[in-house]
């Protein structure tokens, strides 16, 4: 039974192919992961240095997790940097307190940064908007209040000092993670494994259950889905991801130190997803990570205030194209497919001369 | 006994009253209209009865079971579904997408990490199917954003009857739609009314006097007159208020006629 009368949709809207099943290991991702597995090879021929692909893949890592949150489930944190120094904080405390052991430290920092961001998350996954906003920042400045005045156990300012990066014992085969070319190869292994597992997670029914949320909270709760607990679990996902990556940051930086906390430094994953694309791509926080350290670097050689250029950059994105770098790349592609698609002209009957009868 | 039975029901917002000692009881089977002038409370009514809000005082039964002050997701599964008057959609996702993830069998794996909706052929058979059913075959794929204002009611509609309800509340689903839109909802519900309780709230009088079983009239959060759409008629009450002037004479006017 027709219940209202098919009008006619407007040209490429309407009536589209089913879309494909996203695949198990896109192409995107294979490309990310080749591009950063052969970064020894070509990265010093372009002017760059070896330790960049190391602090790309941790920032990748970050803002990949932080997506889940802003992209997916639509939760705009302005304080995420808390769960990454949470997670620097107790790599370097478990390993020089407790056990100076790889595995344990890096499981025991997600493990207290999980722990840490479920409390948080159950005091401010029912709220939305501006209020989830400003109880983001106000549960970041805690956390970065913390880190800097609890200096017996922190360090204060000056930080958490002397983290070793240690050897990496695989049973049969052990590798010094000293060198910035092991540890990195250590980092992208890890980057590779989360890169799948939220691939896999975003496009899973509990994927499309956080997007149904970010879309329509109401509309999601009232077709019977728990909404408070799905955004309690994302900013959970989100945080332990952020407290890995912040794990292996301090690995990196043999330090792990409160800058990382502040509020300055979770705008800068924001910024990297919005540049990026993450609010219309799952790549785009990977785009936007690479973007925001080379103009860090790039810039930053040529003038000290890059941050003004980029913070400016920042607010033509927002004002023109609001969809990132990914947004543009979609935007191009379609455009190109509409070029190259053959011109379909409505057939017209001939009279006997062979003219078309057309309206005119 | 009926289905579903709210009983003394009061709630303020503030120093506002909006319901007061409300009771209205829906009979499994029927179709039960909800009328009454702007500001009556009819959708702060459907709130409360569907968990939105919970009441200050009162009781809401369910099929036997007290739900009083449940949340909408656990109304959702005992088998209530509504539409909105102010359409509620996931407007980045297809037709399809947004009737798959009412479907029963797809919230039951709510935290399922490995399978694909998309590649899931049997839930996507059953979502163009209540697409169909509302009549927007040919239009799963369709961005929500992108239909026409009916094709948007239509799937809502098509939204909360995924959830495959016992019970369905409509919150003004004429709203918007022209005269030949209300007619073939008209169509719509006269046949989910044969499988379905279903209880409209509707300004469009003819539509509803049409359909319901049953018609309660709310004002100023009250129910003030009750019966079935010839007991109205004839009730003083109404005909002395100015709700008298929206009633439509008895005789076969079609649902839509007199719609904006």
């Amino acid at each position: 039974m027709t219940v209202f009368p098919r009008m006619p949709a407007p040209p490429g809207t309407a009536e589209r192919a089913a879309p494909p099943a996203p695949r198990l290991v896109p192409l995107p991702m294979l490309v990310v992961l080749v591009l950063l597995a052969t970064t020894p090879l070509w990265l010093a021929r372009v002017g760059l240095y070896p330790y960049l692909a190391l602090e790309v893949t941790i920032w990748m890592l970050f803002a990949l997790g932080y997506n889940l949150m802003l992209g997916t489930t639509g939760l705009p944190s302005f304080g995420h940097g808390a769960f990454f120094g949470v997670g620097a904080y107790a790599f370097g405390l478990l390993q020089q307190k407790v056990l100076a052991n790889l595995w344990f430290d890096l499981a025991g920092a997600v493990l207290v940064t999980t722990v840490l961001a479920a409390v948080v998350a159950a005091c401010i996954a029912h709220k939305r908007g501006i209020y989830f906003a400003l109880l983001t920042i106000a549960f970041g400045q805690v956390f970065w209040f913390v880190a800097v005045k609890w200096h017996s156990v922190t360090g204060g300012e000056d930080g958490l000092l002397n983290i070793v990066r240690p050897v990496l014992d695989l049973g049969v085969v052990r590798v010094d993670l000293k060198g910035n070319q092991a540890l990195f190869y250590f980092c992208l292994a890890v980057f590779s494994v989360v890169l799948f597992a939220l691939w896999r997670l975003v496009n899973s029914p509990f994927g499309r259950v956080l997007s149904a949320i970010r879309q329509n909270e109401l509309r999601a709760a009232y077709i019977g889905y728990p909404v408070r607990l799905c955004k309690w679990a994302s900013i959970t996902i989100a945080s332990a991801v952020a407290g890995l990556a912040g794990a292996l940051f301090a690995l990196a930086q043999q330090s792990a130190y409160p800058n990382v906390m502040s509020l300055h430094s979770s705008g800068f994953v924001v910024m990297m997803v919005l540049i990026g694309g993450g609010l219309v791509s799952f790549w785009g926080p990977l785009i936007g990570a690479v973007f925001f350290i080379l103009a860090r670097d790039v810039l930053g050689a040529t003038t000290e205030t890059w941050l003004l250029w980029y913070g400016l950059l920042f607010v033509a994105m927002v004002l023109i194209k609001p969809e990132g770098i990914a947004g543009m790349w979609q935007a191009g592609v379609a455009r190109w497919r509409l070029r190259s698609a053959p011109a379909v002209a409505p057939a017209l009957p001939l009279d006997a001369k062979g003219a078309a009868h057309g309206p005119l | 006994m009926a289905l579903f039975e709210a009983t003394g029901l009061h709630k303020r917002f503030g120093d506002r009253i909006v319901l007061q000692d409300l009771s209205l009881a829906f009979e499994e089977g029927r179709l039960s209209g909800i009328m009454g002038p702007n500001g009556a409370g009819k959708t702060t009514c459907f709130n409360v009865l569907t968990g939105r809000f919970a009441p200050d005082r009162g009781r809401v039964r369910f099929a036997g079971t007290d739900i009083t002050g449940e949340p909408p997701r656990r109304i959702a599964r005992r088998g209530i579904a509504r539409s909105f008057q102010s359409m509620n959609l996931f407007d980045d996702g297809s037709a399809l997408d947004n009737v798959i993830l009412a479907l029963p069998e797809v919230r039951a794996r709510n935290f399922d990490m490995w399978r694909d909706l998309r590649a899931d052929a049997s839930a996507g058979q059953h979502a163009a199917a209540v697409l169909a059913r509302v009549g927007l075959a040919g239009k799963e794929h369709a961005g929500a954003r992108s239909l026409s204002y009916g094709e948007r009611r239509a799937l809502e509609i098509a939204v909360a009857l995924a959830a495959a309800p016992r019970l369905l509340f409509l919150d003004e689903p004429t709203a918007g739609l022209g005269a030949e839109g209300t007619a073939r909802l008209a169509e719509l519900v006269a046949e989910l009314k044969r499988q379905l309780t279903i209880v409209v709230i509707e300004h469009d009088m003819r539509f509803l006097f049409r359909l319901a079983d049953t018609v309660s009239v709310l004002h100023w959060g009250q129910v003030i007159a009750a019966g079935t759409p010839d007991e109205l008629r004839e009730n003083p009450w109404v005909q002395r208020s100015n709700l008298g002037a929206m009633v439509p004479a008895g005789g076969a006017a079609s649902p839509g006629a007199g719609a904006r």
